[in-house]
């Protein structure tokens, strides 16, 4: 059912955990639908320096969470923004088509985060008066 | 590694001693029942023996009420869709309920597709359906009332018997599917006053790929296989010889060892329950404390979801089922759960242990030791696990 590297992922999860003073924070699913994903990340000269996360879910769903945080982690946001969930699910060797839908959404949390990071940014820029 | 196996509500191992009835009956009395030969004669011989043996265990009247199909999931078809079409001149109503198994549910949904009207009890917080609403559901259209003996998922057993006096009252056909019950907890027709009744092997250390339906002398059927005319034209197709000896040997089994089984099983339950609430916190029983079957534990666990623990526990040698969507083939989690009143994110976390005759106190204890750093692990790494508990006063996560 699942191949070796989601067990993988998912048996020894990466990047647990949360970031106390993230520059972006992206969640998404809900616990009605049996998922929920979030991601932390940090964020230094455009590059993620760190990336954290917490997952309620199935397989699937941890297993995917976790190969996205070693996918992203020092990339610049601008690779970071091109992952795509078909891509995280390629990197595991491929996802049951059931689990395509709804277990398979770590980039969009990840997508989130950027954007929360961006506006995080906005917010904080120095004003020129 | 030694498999702990916790399935048994799934599927149980053929008990040997039946493998050993069935065996003659690949090789040496291969004969077809309906040949004339002394092979066929044989073959007819063994069947109406094996007919005889499950009428009289279950308390029919006459072994010709007992119709061998190839499945429970078989015998809920015929029973329901075959009275359904019998009685269509008499009414077209049907009151069975929402946890009943998909085999019932799916043909009662595609009953309603030709015209039926299908009522779907509710059922209360542990399972149990009110006898007083199947009264009031029945009007003079009703034509059946079917509702399972006891919940393959949570375990509870309903009042069967009080529900039957009800429906009787009302002319009514009654139907149990006691696939979950028979060879489990006694199941006597004469006790129970049903008109249809259905059993499977495989749940009672039976081979797989045999059942049979009870169907009281007087009621009408209409066959859904055509061809032959096998099982007094009610199924059609060459008999399953050796699984019908082997079923008529492992409900000969269970009945004459359920004594010594059924206090030993409902001891390990309610220890195994009692263990996993001393060990782990934010948990729920799932189903009737008492008034479910004796093997069956049903728990869901907050903040964390079924399919996980599942796999977490099967690396580490354990067998069990959840209830959660990703288990159930569909986005949706078990419609036993959802209709109990329990939220969508328990029943994503629910775990399903049924005890068999193999397990020991001591695997018990090795599954609670498992499950609490299993359940630990995975809160960690659950987002909803701090949140909730962080919060004043009652949280989500308070769900006894």
């Amino acid at each position: 059912m699942y191949t070796e590297a989601v067990m993988d992922h998912f048996t020894n999860p990466r990047n647990v955990g949360e970031i106390r003073e993230a520059d972006g924070v992206g969640e998404v699913g809900n616990p009605v639908c049996g998922n929920i994903m979030k991601i932390y990340i940090k964020v230094e000269n455009e590059r993620i320096v760190d990336i954290k996360f917490k997952t309620f879910g199935c397989v699937a769903a941890i297993a995917t969470t976790s190969i996205l945080t070693e996918m992203v982690k020092g990339k610049t946001i601008a690779e970071a923004e091109k992952i795509t969930n078909r891509a995280v699910a390629k990197a595991l060797g491929g996802l049951p088509p059931q689990k395509m839908h709804c277990s398979n959404l770590a980039a969009d949390a990840l997508h989130k985060a950027l954007d929360d990071y961006r506006q995080n940014r906005r917010q904080s820029a120095p004003q020129v008066v | 590694m030694e498999r702990i196996y916790l399935d048994h509500a799934a599927t149980t191992p053929v008990d040997p001693r039946v493998v050993e009835a069935m065996l003659p009956y690949f090789t040496e009395k291969y004969g077809n029942p309906s040949a004339i030969s002394q092979e066929g004669r044989a073959a007819k011989k063994a069947v109406e023996k094996s007919r005889e043996k499950v009428a009289a265990l279950l308390g029919a009247a006459d072994p010709q009420e007992i119709v061998f199909t190839g499945s429970g999931t078989e015998a809920d078809n015929l029973a329901v869709s075959g009275v359904a079409w019998a009685y269509r001149e008499k009414g077209n109503h049907i009151i069975t309920s929402a946890i009943e198994h998909h085999a019932v549910l799916k043909t009662c949904q595609n009953l309603e597709k030709y015209g039926f009207k299908v009522t779907y009890l509710p059922v209360d917080e542990y399972g149990l359906v009110a006898p007083e609403s199947v009264r009031e559901a029945i009007t003079g259209q009703t034509i059946l009332v079917s509702l399972m003996h006891a919940n393959n998922e949570v375990g509870t057993v309903q009042p069967i018997a009080e529900i039957s006096r009800i429906v009787r009252e009302k002319g009514v056909l009654f139907y149990t599917d006691a696939v979950q019950t028979v060879g489990s907890i006694p199941v006597n027709l004469r006790e129970l006053g049903v008109d249809l009744l259905s059993l499977s092997a495989h749940k009672f250390y039976g081979p797989k790929g045999v059942g049979a339906l009870y169907v009281k002398k007087g009621t009408r059927l209409h066959r859904l296989v055509h061809g032959g005319g096998q099982e007094r034209r009610l199924r059609a197709g060459t008999e399953n010889v050796p699984g019908i000896v082997g079923l008529a040997k492992a409900l000969e089994l269970a009945v004459t060892e359920m004594e010594e089984y059924r206090p030993r099983l409902t001891a390990l339950r309610d220890y195994l329950i009692a263990r996993l609430f001393a060990s782990i916190d934010h948990l729920k029983l799932n189903g009737h404390p008492a008034q479910r079957l004796p093997g069956n534990v049903n728990v869901s666990f907050a903040f964390i979801e079924g399919e996980s623990i599942l796999l977490h526990l099967d690396q580490k040698g354990i067998a069990i089922s959840s209830g959660s969507a990703c288990t159930s083939g569909s986005l949706e989690p078990s419609h036993v759960l959802l209709a109990m009143g329990l939220p969508h994110e328990l029943a994503h976390g629910s775990l399903r242990l049924t005890i068999g005759k193999g397990n020991t106190q001591e695997q018990l204890d090795y599954v609670v030791e498992v499950l609490k750093e299993t359940v630990a692990r995975l809160r960690e790494i659950s987002p909803l696990y701090r949140a909730e508990t962080n919060e004043r006063g009652r949280s989500v996560g308070d769900v006894h």
